[in-house]
Order: C-alpha cells, then sequence, then structure tokens
C-alpha cells in the first residue's frame, strides 16, 4: 500500500545516482570497521576475511551479467572503467591499427577518452545517431575499417534511456575482427545483459546507478578469446595486473550485494517502473506541444526525457524546484550548454534546453508521479502565459517565418 | 576477530567517529555532488567541507586538493602527470618506494625517460650525494616517499626538494604512511605534490588525495567529465571523501596522544625484539615511531608469521601489497641487507588501539616461536 504524502523533493534523478539500498549498506558497514583488512594482506585472519568478502562480491557481479568471475576487474568507477578498457585496449593493440570509433552521444568518460586519443595520434570516427537516439546498424558497419580495432557504444543512454542495439553491433565486430567496449553504467538492474550471448569484449559497471556506493565500478575483460588491455593504474599487481591499488572492501562488498538485489529483484521491480512511468507519461502528453526524446519502444523503462516547447530552460527548472530532476546530464549540468545528446537527436537549442529528464527508481511511489504531472502542468502552464513565443504560436503565426531583428 | 593487529601499515580500522560522519551519506544524503538540485547540493557542500579539512591538515589551500580513489592512484597522477606535460628527461625514483611509484616510473621509462635511482644506505635512507649528482638540470621529475612503508624510515626530502629546486626539477613525495605518523606540512617539506590515502589514516579505503603546488600544472589521467578542476574524472565518491575528511582532522587533533603512545609501544617492542636476538631494520635512523621491521637470524619470515597467527597476532612478511610473493623485499636489498636475513623479515606495525598489554603478550609469543623454531632448525 503506497503512501499518499510526498516528501519534498521528490526524487527523479535516478539517473544521475541512487541512494544505496539499505539491505546494500547493512552488507558494507562491517567491512568498514570490523572486518577492515587489506585483502592483499596473506598472512592473517583479517585479510583472508576481506579477500573472501572480495571474490564472493566478484561472483554476484559475475552473474548479473552472465560472465565468468575471472573476467570481472574492480575499478574505482565506470569514468575509470570506460578509461581502462578504450585507453588500455587502443594503447595494445595500437600496432593492429589507429582507427576507434564511437558514437555522439557517449558519456563524456567515452568521448573525452577518445578526445584524448586522437591527441595521442589515433583517428576516431563519431556517429550519428537517428532521431530517436539510435545506432544505425548499416551505418556502424559501414564505419568500420581494416584498421579499426576497437568500438565503443553504450548500451543505455544515460539522458534518454535508448537501448543500443549491441547484439546486432557485437556480431559485426565479431566478425571484422573488431574490439567492442560497452558502457553499461545505465543499464545493470534495468535491462537483462547476457555475456555469453552478446558478442561484447569490453563492458563498464557502476555502482552508484543501481543502488550500490559511489567510487566503486567495474569491468568487463572477455577471456575467449582473451582480449589484452595495458593497465592504466600501475602498482602493486592487483586484479591480475591490469588495475593496482588497494581493494575497497565495503565498496566491493556493496556492488555484489547491490548486482544481487539486481538480478534478483529487476523483473518484479521493471513492472512496477513500467507501470509509474507510463502514469507519468499519459499525464504529460496531455499538456500540448511536449516532445519525448528517444526511442518509445527500445528504452528503459525508468528514464523520460521530455521537452516542452516554448518555455525558457532556466524559468523551467527554477519552477520546479520541489523536483529533483535533471536538464542534461549530471556531469555537464554545471555548464549552461544545450545537452549534446539531445542536440544528436536533432532537437535545437531552445527545445534542448527546456528538456527534462526524469528517471523513476526503486522508491519512487505512485503520489510522487502524481504529484510531478500536476506540478508540471500547473508551472508550464504559468510559464506559457507569459511566453509571447507561445501566444504568437496559439496566433497560428509560423514561428519559423517570423524575421527577427537582431540585438 | 579475537586476534591481536599488529599490521596498521597494511590498512587501519574506519574510526567510529569517522564511520558516523560517512554514514548518512549512503541511503540518506545521496545526491551527486554534481546536480544543481538540493539532493545534490547537499552532497556539494559535504565534500567542499571535508576539502577544508584535508587542506588544513595539510597546511594548503582547499584548491590545491584533489580526492582520488587512493595511494595508488594518486601516485600514479603525480607521476604520469607530470611527466605528460613537461619534456622527457630524467626521472629520479628512490628504490624503495612502493610498487605504486616504482612501477608507473617504469612505465614513464618504457615512453623514453631516464630513469635513475640513487643509493640507499644501510640504515634505509636515500643517499643525498647520490640525489645531488642526480638532480641537475637534465633531470625533470623526482619521486621520494616520505617514510617507507616496510622500515618505516623517514626521507631527508626537505633537503631532496632544496637539492630539486637548483635545478627546476618537480617533486613528489608518497606521504601514505607517513601521514598520520608524523607531522607532515606541505610548504615544509616544500615538495610539488604530495600523495595521501585515507584508509592508513583510520578512514576508508577507496580514496584518498593529491596535494599539489599552487600553479603547478598536471595531465590528467583519467578523462571524462570536469570533476576536480578537470583533473580527475567521476562521480564523486561522497561518504568516502567525507571520511577522508574527518580522517585528516582527527589525524592533527590526535597527533600528540598517538605519538606518545605509539614510542611507549614500540620501545617496549624493540627492546624485547632486541632481547630476543632480533635485527631491526633501519635501527639507526630517524623512523616513524609505529613500525619495526625485523628478522631473527635462520628463521624463515612467512613461518614465523605463520606461527604468530596460530598464536593470535597478523603480522606482516614485508608489504601487504607483495605479501603473496616470495622474493625478498627490493626495500631491504637496496639496503644491503644479506638475503640470508632479508628472507626472515617480519613487519609489526602498531597503531592507535595497540595496548602495552599487546605488546608484552606479542613478545612473549614470539619468544615461544622464535625458541621452537630455532630448536627445529637445530634437530634438522
Amino acid at each position: 500500500m503506497e503512501q499518499n504524502t510526498v516528501n519534498l523533493p521528490i526524487y527523479l534523478d535516478y539517473s544521475a545516482t541512487t541512494p544505496v539500498d539499505p539491505r546494500v549498506a547493512s552488507k558494507m558497514i562491517p567491512y568498514l570497521t570490523e572486518y577492515f583488512g587489506n585483502p592483499a594482506s596473506r598472512s592473517h585472519v583479517y585479510g583472508w576475511t576481506a579477500e573472501k568478502a572480495v571474490e564472493n562480491a566478484r561472483n554476484e557481479v559475475a552473474m548479473l551479467v552472465r560472465c565468468d568471475p575471472r573476467e570481472i576487474i574492480w575499478t574505482s568507477g565506470a569514468t575509470e572503467s570506460n578509461n581502462l578498457a578504450i585507453k588500455g585496449a587502443a594503447h595494445f593493440y595500437k600496432s593492429k591499427g589507429r582507427h576507434l570509433v564511437t558514437e555522439k552521444t557517449e558519456h563524456k568518460a567515452v568521448l573525452d577518452t577518445m578526445r584524448e586519443l586522437e591527441r595521442e595520434g589515433f583517428e576516431v570516427t563519431y556517429l550519428d545517431v537517428e532521431e530517436n537516439g539510435l545506432v544505425s546498424v548499416d551505418t556502424f558497419r559501414s564505419a568500420l575499417r581494416p584498421d579499426t580495432i576497437l568500438a565503443s557504444v553504450m548500451l543505455v543512454n544515460n539522458e534518454i534511456g535508448v537501448i543500443q542495439p549491441i547484439y546486432e553491433l557485437g556480431e559485426i565486430c565479431c566478425q571484422q575482427g573488431v574490439l567492442l567496449h560497452v558502457d553499461a553504467a545505465q543499464a545493470t538492474g534495468k535491462v537483462e545483459i547476457d555475456l555469453q550471448s552478446l558478442q561484447v569484449d569490453l563492458m563498464s559497471f557502476s555502482a552508484h546507478k543501481t543502488y550500490g556506493p559511489k567510487g566503486i565500478g567495474a569491468l568487463y575483460v572477455r577471456r575467449k578469446p582473451r582480449v589484452r588491455l595495458e593497465g592504466q593504474m600501475h602498482g602493486g599487481g592487483h586484479e591480475r595486473g591490469l588495475r593496482s591499488g588497494t581493494l575497497a572492501t565495503h565498496q566491493i562488498v556493496g556492488m555484489g550485494e547491490a548486482f544481487r538485489l539486481a538480478r534478483e529483484e529487476m523483473g518484479v521491480e521493471n513492472e512496477r517502473v513500467r507501470y509509474l512511468r507510463d502514469r507519468l507519461l499519459a499525464g504529460l502528453v496531455q499538456i500540448e506541444e511536449t516532445y519525448i526524446n528517444g526511442d518509445l519502444i527500445k528504452r528503459v523503462p525508468h528514464n523520460l526525457n521530455v521537452s516542452f516547447n516554448f518555455v525558457e530552460g532556466e524559468s523551467l527548472i527554477m519552477a520546479i524546484k520541489d523536483l529533483a530532476v535533471s536538464s542534461g546530464s549530471a556531469c555537464t549540468s554545471a555548464s549552461l550548454e544545450p545537452s549534446y545528446v539531445l542536440r544528436a537527436l536533432g532537437r535545437n537549442d531552445e527545445l534542448a534546453h527546456s528538456s527534462i529528464r526524469f528517471s523513476i527508481g526503486r522508491f519512487t511511489t505512485e503520489a510522487e508521479i502524481d504529484f510531478t504531472i500536476d506540478l508540471i502542468r500547473k508551472k508550464i502552464g504559468r510559464l506559457r502565459e507569459m511566453s509571447p513565443l507561445w501566444e504568437m504560436f496559439k496566433e497560428g503565426i509560423d514561428l519559423n517565418q517570423v524575421q527577427w531583428s537582431a540585438h | 576477530m579475537g586476534m591481536i593487529y599488529c599490521d596498521y601499515n597494511a590498512t587501519t580500522p574506519v574510526d567510529e567517529s569517522v564511520f558516523e560522519l560517512m554514514r548518512p551519506f549512503f541511503c540518506d544524503h545521496y545526491g551527486n555532488a554534481s546536480s544543481r538540485h538540493q539532493v545534490g547540493r547537499i552532497a556539494k557542500v559535504a565534500i567542499d567541507e571535508a576539502r577544508n579539512k584535508v587542506a588544513n591538515a595539510i597546511g594548503v589551500q582547499p584548491d590545491q586538493i584533489i580526492f582520488t580513489s587512493g595511494g595508488t592512484e594518486s601516485n600514479n597522477l603525480a607521476l604520469k602527470g607530470f611527466a605528460g606535460l613537461i619534456p622527457v628527461s630524467r626521472l629520479v625514483v628512490s628504490p624503495i618506494e612502493h610498487a605504486s611509484v616504482r612501477v608507473p616510473a617504469h612505465e614513464l621509462a618504457w615512453l623514453g625517460w631516464e630513469l635513475k635511482q640513487p643509493g640507499v644506505n644501510s640504515d634505509g635512507v636515500v643517499d643525498l650525494e647520490d640525489m645531488a649528482q642526480l638532480l641537475t638540470g637534465k633531470c625533470g621529475l623526482v619521486s621520494v616517499m616520505l617514510a617507507n612503508n616496510e622500515t618505516g624510515v623517514i626521507q631527508p626530502v626537505a633537503d631532496i626538494v632544496k637539492l630539486a629546486q637548483k635545478s627546476g626539477v618537480l617533486v613528489h613525495t608518497d606521504a601514505v604512511q607517513a601521514f598520520g605518523k608524523m607531522r607532515v606540512d606541505f610548504d615544509l617539506l616544500g615538495v610539488d605534490a604530495l600523495s595521501i590515502a585515507g584508509h592508513k589514516i583510520y578512514g576508508p579505503k577507496g580514496v584518498g588525495a593529491l596535494v599539489i603546488r599552487k600553479g603547478v600544472d598536471l595531465m590528467p589521467v583519467l578523462t571524462g567529465a570536469s570533476h576536480e578542476r578537470g583533473l580527475r574524472a567521476g562521480t564523486e565518491n561522497v561518504a568516502g571523501i567525507v571520511g577522508l575528511g574527518e580522517a585528516c582532522r582527527l589525524v592533527i587533533e590526535r597527533m600528540n596522544t598517538v605519538e606518545t603512545h605509539l614510542k611507549e609501544c614500540s620501545g617496549r617492542l624493540e627492546t624485547g625484539i632486541e632481547a630476543l636476538g632480533g635485527v631491526i631494520f633501519g635501527r639507526k635512523a630517524s623512523r616513524v615511531p609505529n613500525t619495526s621491521y625485523f628478522a631473527f637470524e635462520n628463521i624463515d619470515g612467512p613461518v614465523l608469521a605463520a606461527r604468530l597467527d596460530d598464536l593470535g597476532f597478523c603480522v606482516a612478511t614485508g608489504s601487504a601489497c607483495s605479501s603473496g610473493k616470495t622474493e625478498p623485499s627490493p626495500v631491504l636489498d637496496a639496503m644491503g641487507v644479506p638475503l640470508h636475513l632479508a628472507r626472515g623479515a617480519i613487519r609489526v606495525s602498531l597503531g592507535m588501539h595497540s595496548t602495552i598489554a599487546d605488546i608484552e603478550e606479542f613478545l612473549s609469543a614470539l619468544n615461544q616461536c622464535v625458541s621452537s623454531l630455532h630448536r627445529s632448525a637445530a634437530c634438522a
């Protein structure tokens, strides 16, 4: 029985980060103060206890994505996993070729890393996406060249929630002898990931998008056939020499438990989230001149990215302070540039600026959704009342025909 | 766990008060610090406060702190970050550095840097005359740890800085083991970069910091969004950072009492070790007060550690990061310690919770193990 009251602000920004599930927290905490040993200490029980916990967690991560636990490397988060995968593979295989392929809606951790490699002399093709945010399989295929060594395409987009055709892209990469890296930070617990059937070589995971702690992630590195990487964090040789650094037991235990819950509860949770999303969508589409960004079918149920025409972006964000949401991804919301993801879909600047990403999660209630719908309707109405552009639109004036005078 | 923990250099338990400060940032104040809304702002404020605490503890401004995932990352960032922005030349790294400095140095050597190592004397101190020879205008970067993790020997970093400054060489110091066991003042040391790690100072694992001099630039190693002023991408580990901040504050608050306590404990411990015939490495050098690295002739280190473990004492043979390996410590090798002694190396590192009673029990257990191992060696 869901509560009818809401606590403000209502958190609808689960794609930016999630609270640690209380069950995850209680599993983690003993490893901070009680079982605090360094997992690399081989000479005493504090070390052995910590090591055992680390390996159990590794199994849990492996089980969610159906891979061998030896294929899971711990990192400090998805940003590091993306860095390790892309730089590590590019450097290792650079004698085979120097061409890399990715697409324009990737997270900055992928795009900036690709740019870094360009500075080092690699060539990168940044593919456009279709209007629905999806990578075209044919376009992808044509972009691969004999000297292409690595492609990177995310499984679920963080801003618009679309699911890329990784299965098909994997098949193509396998045929062409190109490594495929997939950023799955937004995917775990939301879509099935089966590394037995996906032809993916490297996959990045984050804990804090799946009700685990911040500061911990993992990278899947395929063993059959074996994928090699140049490690990026050097030192004591941890994680088979691929990623040195004392393992943070409590973080790892947290990630393991979070991924275990995801595996066990994803089915039921997705249904509940889908119901809430559909309710939100039904409420919002009743507002005139609203556009959903990203394919409506190939998407996770947790995300709804909506552009509201004839509403100024900053005013909109100010008006909905009772909602904790994003306009543009969290990592770029400090700068007021229009979201590059929305621009890649073909949205113009104004529409990109006046878009809101609603992301629903484990603790979202129906009452919160209803409150949100009411609030948005009210505020959009009010903002449009004050908008001369809206007035012109209502009068039937085609704004594209207007000669605007310059200031 | 019923054992007496004597391996504080490997890691430390998180202090209760540090944990209490961290706790709300898991389930309750869970925001992403880059989010513009209220939930995110709470996280941002917490990070700013932690940054101030770390800065105060080291004697710098908050904008000189870069949060990382730990000591290894801080060391990697210092070496690769500096090297990435200056012309390739000579890199000087001591032979007793932690692997997280030694291995990046080797990586840089692969990229064309001329890697040079100063000698280390039998007391475990880096040779300053060697340093003076090496830190010429041809040198771009030097890294020497402030206190060695195995021997506890304090290195003459401030003197090395003076030598380096004559030729404009950038100086990094790994203070991961030193901070919390001795006074560390960034400006007094005069270095350009300094690494610390949370889990050596009763803070959480998975978080650390690199402190950099104002005006000094680094190439970022983790690329992505513009966290840490573009120097270290990745969603901030808010709980970890809050923990690191409080741990740093407590280091300063407790320095005097902890130092006195550790000196008392280690004084008793080392008298006892020597009475049993143990040789303490770096005995005559200036050391941090918690570390005793020693060996008994003809007694294998791992065997002794196992016996001590049976009797309820957690010790180390060399550093944790290398404790699976069977080669003798490169640190002892650099000090010229003969193999027959080096293979016996045991490290006892004490901490806040160590007591004199623990020391007495330990010495009694040590006596028992050493006698029995000597006896079985004699019979063999």
